[in-house]
């Protein structure tokens, strides 16, 4: 990508930097923090975010940019870093992504920005990440949030309505809100957000900076309306006839759960990983009594899946008491999904890795409490259709596990709600919303991104399809006044 | 915040209130029930919508204080607003004119068997009522059900009104008389709808049950809900809550329904001890 390269603060002479060794994340004492549910990750301080970018070699062609799927100018944020312009670093990132603080967070850097650095091809890659959330976090408390000031654009006379408060919909309200239209944001659920609520937990990403950001965008005109299922308490139809919305965004999500449609699996116990940490998280299960939502706390917990899903989950079943809290995974840790960062995290905290096992039946007592799982041993065969190693079960290799609980992490499907109730709205055999580059859907006006398109994928991914679809909608807004007049 | 313009006791333990709610009340059919949170750390609970009215945008809803979040409900008064509320949730009832139609209800499920039994009624149906109680004291709507339906027979387990014994009791007397049903609607504790399908399985009698599973979102993104129904997993919250009752694995919902028991018993007590202190502390203050 050819670009100006930004104006260089970094005085360190080029040949020292590659010495300087990558900053470490503070973090809580793997011991103390696997009871109780404070952030892992305490952040870089102002003097480590200084060293960690002074050691990026300022590139002539930066690869890292490339790595970004929203592309964050990611030389210029670390030079004014270097320069210890903290609040301008997060204003350059801001141009380009909206959410930070979760990103900097939540994101797979190293399958994206920092898998690329070039300094990463001999040494550790610059902590791209940390630096990020170092400065929006720094941002959050010295610079009120949204550094720069908000000049109110004109009204465009113009609404918008955005379905579902995930990422997608955030970036989306963000975006639009800017131009000067009239924005509401619809929620099903009682807290916006989306998975970064219901789903990761406080440990990883603290409620309160959603909270944070949601009240930036308020601050900027954008209305949220929460406890409001669009399909049910109206329609898209009626948003659009009946209360004067010109464009609808759908940021859905991939809210259906898969189970693994084997013995036992509606025994009690068996959660699927959506129940287990909506109770936890959203609900706030593991303050129960102190909050009115229960949740099993199991001593034998296993958590079926490999991806930042299981990690959550069976990181949380170690929180709320477990002895031992397993993950069972069909394929070999090199597979997992989940961000590196996770699974070493979960690690340092005593989960245990059972893998290339997959259950094949649950049992269940005469209460109907699951008492044990049944599994079996698996190895990799030829590579399959996701280009990784296919698990083939080993025969006569059956073994049973004392369990007192099970979590499914095997993935979501596509919520089939809004197919449901408008059918205008074209959908592919997954039941995913069929969306063009731009988010357009079959159906005027409407457009879509983030997991109810992709599938289920990532934060970044899901606010880079929010980011392209407002581009669009801004575009389709224009063309509708010009055919008015 | 969701303001409730009128809360008053029908039963004992039975609460009725009339809740502002403009976009529900345009939007619910028959069948259909609201998830609410009582106050900010509560949790979600799913309650049948009662009955409604869209130009003055309400919606009724029927409560009976079981465990903690419906006995705190029913400690709201006039005037006192709920923390959350959402919905319409769930399928509407398909109802069509099948001829004959018998709605049996136990408890609570009355409430919940009002708007199935005005639209049986509208679609052309013969409906017929048989609500069940323990005691005279708990049957509730009976007044209101017997202006919506041609009759309504009542069965009470003590004999302290109408017949003495089960709703199911009720139901074989009708078949005795030659009432021929077409179809019948269930809605109660789960071993009553249990026993009816049962007696009509063997009767060849089509029969719709509403299910009281666990719910949280309400939306289908969970799968707490799910119960099996023909040999297949549902999630009653989206698929249902009505499904035909001949089909329905009961033993594992009974057993679903009390995953939570012990939390449950535990929350509650803490709940009156509350109560109790505050109860006392008014006492006092009463005193001085
Ligand atoms: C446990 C877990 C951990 C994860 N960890 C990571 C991670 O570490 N890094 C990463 O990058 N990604 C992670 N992901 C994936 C990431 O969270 C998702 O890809 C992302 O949140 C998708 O964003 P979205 O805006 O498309 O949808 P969502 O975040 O799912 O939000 C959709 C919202 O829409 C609402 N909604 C749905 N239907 C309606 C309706 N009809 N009316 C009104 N509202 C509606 C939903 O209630 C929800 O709040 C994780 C996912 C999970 C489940
Ligand atoms: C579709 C549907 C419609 C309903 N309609 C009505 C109604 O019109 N009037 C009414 O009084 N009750 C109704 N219920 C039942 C009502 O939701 C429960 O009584 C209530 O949740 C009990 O909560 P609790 O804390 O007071 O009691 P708890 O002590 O927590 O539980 C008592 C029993 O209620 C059930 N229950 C507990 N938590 C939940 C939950 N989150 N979701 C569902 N069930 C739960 C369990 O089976 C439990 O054994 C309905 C339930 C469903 C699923
Ligand atoms: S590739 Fe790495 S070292 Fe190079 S500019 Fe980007 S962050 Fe800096
Ligand atoms: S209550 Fe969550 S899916 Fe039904």
């Amino acid at each position: 990508m050819k670009r100006e390269r930004p104006q260089s603060f970094n005085t360190v002479p080029i040949k020292e930097r590659l010495t300087i060794p990558r900053q470490d994340m503070p973090e809580q004492d793997a011991l103390q923090r696997s009871t109780n549910f404070l952030e892992v990750n305490l952040g870089l301080n102002p003097e480590q975010a200084v060293i960690e970018a002074q050691r990026c070699i300022e590139c002539k062609n930066p690869t890292c940019m490339d790595g970004c799927p929203v592309n964050i100018k990611i030389p210029d944020f670390i030079q004014l870093i270097c320069n210890e312009d903290f609040l301008g670093a997060a204003d350059k990132i801001k141009e380009d992504n909206s959410l930070p603080a979760v990103c900097g967070r939540v994101c797979p850097q190293e399958t994206q920005c920092e898998e690329v650095c070039v300094v990463g091809k001999r040494f550790e890659a610059v902590a791209i990440g940390r630096l990020e959330r170092f400065v929006a976090d720094y941002a959050m408390i010295h610079g009120n949030g949204s550094t720069k000031v908000f000049d109110k654009p004109e009204p465009s006379g113009q609404k918008v309505a955005i379905v579902g408060s995930g990422p997608a919909g955030l970036a989306v309200a963000s975006d639009l809100i800017k131009e000067g239209h009239e924005i509401t944001v619809f929620e099903a659920l009682h807290e916006f957000g989306g998975v970064l609520v219901y789903g990761i937990p406080e440990f990883r990403l603290p409620k309160a900076i959603l909270r944070e950001e949601v009240a930036n965008l308020e601050a900027m005109g954008v209305k949220f309306v929460k406890n409001f299922i669009v399909g049910r308490t109206m329609t898209i139809q009626e948003l659009m006839a009946d209360e004067g919305f010109d464009a609808v965004f759908l940021g859905l999500g991939a809210g259906l759960p898969r189970f693994m449609n084997i013995p036992g699996e509606n025994l009690n116990g068996v959660y699927s990983a959506n129940e287990f940490l909506t109770r936890s998280n959203l609900m706030r299960g593991y303050e129960f009594p102190e909050w009115d939502t229960p949740l099993y706390r199991a001593k034998h917990a296993i958590i079926v899946g490999g991806g930042n899903t299981a990690m959550d989950a069976v990181r949380t079943a170690k929180r709320l008491g477990a002895d031992e809290a397993s993950i069972v995974y069909r394929r070999s840790e090199e597979e997992m999904p989940a961000r590196n960062e996770e699974i070493h995290h979960a690690k340092e905290e005593g989960v245990a890795f059972l893998n290339l096992v997959n259950p094949i039946k649950f049992i269940g007592d005469e209460q109907g409490n699951v008492i044990a799982a049944e599994c079996l041993r698996m190895e990799l065969g030829e590579p399959d259709g996701s280009g990784r190693r296919r698990p083939i079960p080993m025969k006569g290799s059956e073994f049973t596990m004392k369990v007192d609980m099970v979590v499914i992490a095997v993935g979501n499907g596509s919520n089939p709600l809004i197919a449901q109730t408008t059918p205008e709205i074209e959908t592919n055999k997954w039941g995913n919303i069929v969306a063009d580059e731009d988010g357009k859907t079959s159906m005027e006006g409407v457009y879509a991104g983030g997991d109810i398109v992709s599938g289920g994928a990532t934060v970044i991914l899901a606010m880079g399809a929010g980011r392209k679809s407002a581009a669009a909608i801004s575009e389709y807004l224009k063309s509708k006044v010009g055919s008015v007049v | 915040m969701y303001k409730i313009l009128k809360a008053e006791f029908i039963a004992p333990n039975v609460k009725s209130f009339i809740i502002e709610a403009p976009h529900i009340a345009k939007k619910r059919q028959a069948g259909q029930f609201i998830i609410l949170r009582v106050h900010d750390k509560g949790e979600r609970i799913p309650i049948t919508i009662a009955d409604s009215n869209p130009d003055e945008g309400w919606i009724n809803i029927i409560v009976q204080g079981l465990g903690k979040t419906s006995a705190h409900l029913n400690t709201l008064e006039t005037g006192d607003h709920l923390q959350d509320l959402v919905g319409p949730l769930g399928l509407p009832t398909h109802i069509e004119n099948w001829g004959t139609l018998v709605c049996i209800s136990g408890g609570v499920g009355t409430a919940e068997a009002l708007p199935i039994a005005a639209a049986g009624k509208a679609a052309g149906n013969r409906v017929i009522s048989i609500i069940g109680a323990r005691n005279k004291d708990l049957i509730i709507a009976e007044n209101h059900m017997a202006e919506l339906v041609d009759e309504v027979r009542i069965s009470t387990d003590d004999g302290s009104a109408g017949r003495h014994g089960l709703v199911t009791d009720v139901l074989q007397d009708l078949m005795d008389e030659g009432v021929k049903p077409d179809m019948i609607v269930a809605i109660g504790p789960l071993p009553m709808m249990a026993a009816v399908s049962n007696q009509t399985k063997a009767i060849g009698i089509p029969t719709m049950v509403s299910l009281n599973a666990i719910m949280v979102d309400g939306t289908g993104m969970c799968g707490a809900c799910r119960a099996t129904v023909g040999g297949k997993t549902v999630f009653v919250c989206v698929d249902g809550p009505e499904f035909d009752g001949h089909q329905v694995d009961f033993k594992e919902l009974g057993m679903r329904q009390k995953m939570y028991q012990k939390q449950e018993a535990e929350s509650h007590k803490c709940f009156l001890e509350r109560q109790m202190k505050k109860l006392k502390a008014e006492q006092v203050l009463a005193e001085v």
